[in-house]
């Protein structure tokens, strides 16, 4: 079935995830859809698959324009999707599974689904038992099954939003000859991934979308000098960075182990230094979040151990409010989820962050207090605003101004994301005043600029893997994105073991 | 819409009307004339001192309960428990009267010791239903449905058990304890129990200080609203929840001691009298606000006495308050649902 969009367009409050968005996938072709995180990828296969409906712009199936209600409506006519984390149902039989989204009679006929599962199973060469239980499949047989589910409901569009993370190797080639197979049987495929080298194996075209525009369409062969461009924008000249400093060691983490639920990440072995800005680049999802987390207490390393300061204090298996106790703070992403509480005033979150004694709160000393954060921070709301009244740069400037001080090391996801560019420059200019003063800032970024701008040293996070500690000024937008994308890990790690 | 005091109220005034609609509708199909029905409940519940009083004595464990409650709720539990912690309330005051009721001492230490024990129970059985959310993973709603059935079926083992009458077991309870062993009645009246009254308002105030004054109170709410990110901000999840469960259970002890000592003067089967379930109720009502806990919980008292009059004047049952305090917290919750979906369609987000 061939899919066409035109002009789609979808905000999401001020931001336009998706900003007039048009293109034709043709029947039998297997399409990848390219972007960094934030690009619009996500939001254009909800707005196809039924989850959200676009502010303006058309779909068209077989070159007729359709209106896509909901998820179910989509797959009525034709369109599934299979997501990053397989939508099943865990607790069921894989055959239960399987029959759940079929429309039919009140009971329903499990021999004769299992007889189609098996028929299905075995065409893709899957082996997967229907009466087993969904929570002991691997990651890649669950999608195995959602492939099988959304073919048994007759999808002729299959839209799969990085469906390559997490599974095993021999698993990637399966679905990859899966997918090969369903495209020259008329089966559009839509492939969402940020993984450069399976988009060149698989795709008939690549398309590529930045901060919600579409930039283009590429055909085989795929040069990935121009993917890496097209996906991350043109080289801006860097500024030449002040000399690194190498202050004492700050925290050390020795040959740690972490596992997620669907990532392990092995052997990472790095010292931080008091003072300097380590950056961590990677794609959403390859462990950054888990091995920041662990730095901080908050997820527990499986192997290795986690030492602080120079004399090398031990900290392995240390709940987070010891590490906050010897001032390692942890600034989440997600703000009003992990970081704010929602229903408090700007009053309050000052109160709580500072410990204070006694039974009963000063009222006015804890005003005094909001009072001189807010003008120190230039945060636009009073001391009684609720805390999800403020615009998200001040809801940032709110979590840098509930930090205290002195600090030894600041872990932070995403410190300026969604911001505009004054907040960008001020909340880094509070930062780097930290690190004057001795504090070491590890962050996670998915913007290659600001972590080429602000950081000492970098890391680079793949599927599971991670680079050593790389030189900021060895590096190049280019370079970043290639090693974010997969490429060129075997010369880094010859040269990082040359310096 | 724009969120406003004026429309709030006017949504709560909305509740009420529509609450008093279909508990009239309900009187109606009854065969009774809604009108005549709620002039005897006002009657029941004010015509006299002497129901007044009777308000009151209803009203004193309710109020313990629901402060406790106010507690928990704060710090985002639903500690649907304390049926069994009033009980075990009960159980532990009847257990340390019964073990000093012969030994001769002065009544006022007598009574303040069972009073204690009531306390020591009623936390226990609490802290218990938080350890198991807390270490086992059990939703304390669940746990603590467990636990009023086990808390139901010790305090009837007991009752036809170990603390028989002599002669035959009843439901009507245990032995009645000595007059001299009972909470000190006010002169003038047949039930009032000033002492407990006293302990009822001096435990409210202590719970709206706790909640709206203090660093504690603070970190409950903090806990309640987003535990993860309170977590951030280092404050202690489970240790306070678990102090919330404690506190909860010392008014649900309290509220159980109430019961033997100035209303039952011994244990019965339904010691807890629904308490802890109306408490629920009331909490939910003035929204987790300790402010209207008291009045609420007064009128909520009122209702249940003054329907006493319902099968006795109107043949009707005495159940109708149920009804009432039931529809009314339904339309109240859902008065502020149908005006959160309306702010929010005027934002104008998803």
């Amino acid at each position: 079935m061939q899919v066409e969009v035109r002009g789609i367009t979808k905000c999401f409050g001020a931001v336009r995830a998706n900003d007039n968005i048009s293109f034709t996938v043709p029947s039998s072709s297997i399409e990848g859809i390219l972007g960094e995180n934030g690009a619009g990828k996500s939001t254009l296969m909800k707005i196809l698959s039924g989850f959200y409906s676009p502010d303006s712009g058309d779909i068209l199936l077989d070159g007729k324009k359709v209106t896509i209600d909901d998820p179910a409506d989509a797959i009525r006519q034709g369109i599934g999707m299979l997501h990053q984390d397989p939508l099943d149902f865990p607790p069921f039989k894989v055959i239960d599974d399987f029959i759940l989204g079929k429309k039919g009679g009140l009971i329903p006929n499990r021999r004769a689904a299992i007889r189609e599962f098996n028929e299905l199973a075995t065409r893709f060469d899957f082996s997967i038992d229907p009466e087993s239980y969904v929570d002991t499949l691997t990651v890649g047989e669950r999608q195995q099954l959602e492939i099988l589910r959304l073919l048994w409901l007759g999808s002729r569009v299959l839209i799969l939003d990085e469906p390559t993370t997490g599974i095993s190797l021999p698993q990637k080639e399966k679905l990859f000859a899966t997918l090969k197979k369903l495209a020259a049987e008329g089966m559009t495929v839509l492939f969402v991934s940020h993984k450069l080298e399976d988009v060149e194996a698989l795709c008939n075209r690549a398309t590529v979308l930045r901060q919600g525009r579409l930039v283009g369409t590429v055909e085989p062969p795929f040069d990935t000098k121009v993917l890496v461009e097209m996906m991350f924008g043109k080289e801006i000249p860097q500024e030449p960075k002040t000399q690194l400093r190498m202050g004492t060691t700050v925290l050390h983490a020795k040959h740690v182990d972490v596992e997620g639920i669907r990532i392990q990440i092995k052997n990472i072995d790095l010292r931080v230094r008091a003072g300097e800005v380590i950056g961590v680049a990677g794609m959403e999802g390859s462990g950054q979040t888990l091995f920041l987390s662990a730095c901080a207490g908050l997820v527990q390393p499986v192997k290795g151990s986690l030492c602080l300061d120079e004399d090398e204090k031990d900290m392995t298996g240390k709940t987070y409010h010891e590490f906050r106790k010897k001032g390692v703070v942890y600034l989440p992403a997600a703000r009003l989820e992990q970081a704010l509480i929602p229903g408090l005033s700007l009053t309050e979150h000052f109160i709580l962050s500072e410990g204070m004694k006694g039974l009963f709160i000063d009222r006015k000393k804890s005003e005094e207090l909001a009072k001189s954060r807010i003008s120190l921070f230039n945060i636009k709301g009073r001391p009684d605003s609720p805390v999800e009244s403020l615009s998200g740069g001040n809801q940032q400037r709110a979590l840098l101004a509930l930090m205290r001080d002195p600090l030894k090391l600041i872990l932070v996801e995403h410190p300026t994301r969604g911001l505009d560019v004054e907040s960008t420059i001020y909340i880094w200019g509070k930062l780097k005043e930290r690190c004057a003063r001795g504090t070491a800032i590890v962050f996670i970024s998915s913007d290659l600029d600001e972590i080429l701008k602000y950081s000492d040293r970098v890391l680079v996070f793949f599927a599971g893997r991670v680079t050593l500690p790389l030189r900021a000024s060895t590096l190049t937008v280019e370079r970043l994105g290639r090693l974010i994308g997969g490429k060129d890990w075997d010369s880094i790690e010859t040269e990082v073991s040359h310096a | 819409m724009r969120d406003t005091r004026g429309n709030r109220l006017l949504f709560q005034i909305g509740a009420i009307l529509f609450a008093l609609v279909i508990a009239s509708l309900v009187l109606f199909l009854a065969g009774a004339h809604p009108l005549a029905a709620y002039k005897y409940i006002a009657l029941g519940a004010v015509g006299s001192w002497d129901v007044a009083s009777n308000v009151l004595v209803s009203w004193v464990p309710l109020l313990l309960a629901t402060s406790g409650l106010l507690v928990t709720f704060t710090v985002g539990l639903w500690n649907i428990g304390i049926e069994g912690q009033i009980t075990l309330g009960a159980i532990f005051t009847t257990w340390a009267m019964r073990l000093l009721q012969d030994s001769g001492w002065n009544p006022g230490i007598i009574l303040t010791i069972a009073v204690l024990a009531g306390v020591l129970g009623g936390t226990l059985w609490a802290l218990l239903a938080g350890a198991l959310r807390t270490f086992g993973g059990v939703n304390e709603i669940f746990g603590g449905l467990g636990l009023n059935f086990v808390a139901t079926a010790l305090n009837i083992w007991l009752i036809f058990g170990p603390w028989k009458r002599p002669g035959v077991a009843s439901m009507s309870g245990t032995l009645p304890f000595d007059r001299s062993l009972w909470m000190p009645i006010a002169a003038g009246s047949s039930r009032l129990t000033p002492a407990t009254i006293a302990i009822a308002i001096v435990g409210i105030i202590v719970v709206y200080a706790m909640i709206e004054g203090t660093y504690f109170g603070l970190k409950l709410k903090a806990v309640g609203k987003n535990p993860r990110s309170a977590y951030i901000l280092g404050i202690s999840t489970w240790q306070n929840m678990m102090a919330s469960f404690a506190i909860c259970g010392v008014f649900a002890g309290l509220a159980g001691a109430v019961q033997v000592t100035a209303v039952y003067h011994r244990l019965i089967p339904s010691i807890s009298s629904g308490y802890g379930y109306l408490g629920l109720m009331v909490a939910l009502l003035v929204g987790y606000r300790a402010s209207l806990a008291a009045p609420v919980a007064l009128f909520f008292a009122a209702l249940n006495v003054g329907s006493i009059q319902l099968p006795i004047v109107l043949k009707l049952d005495s159940s109708l308050a149920g009804v009432l305090q039931g529809t009314l917290v339904l339309f109240v919750i859902l008065g502020h649902g149908v005006r959160a979906r309306l702010l929010k369609k005027t934002k104008g987000t998803p």
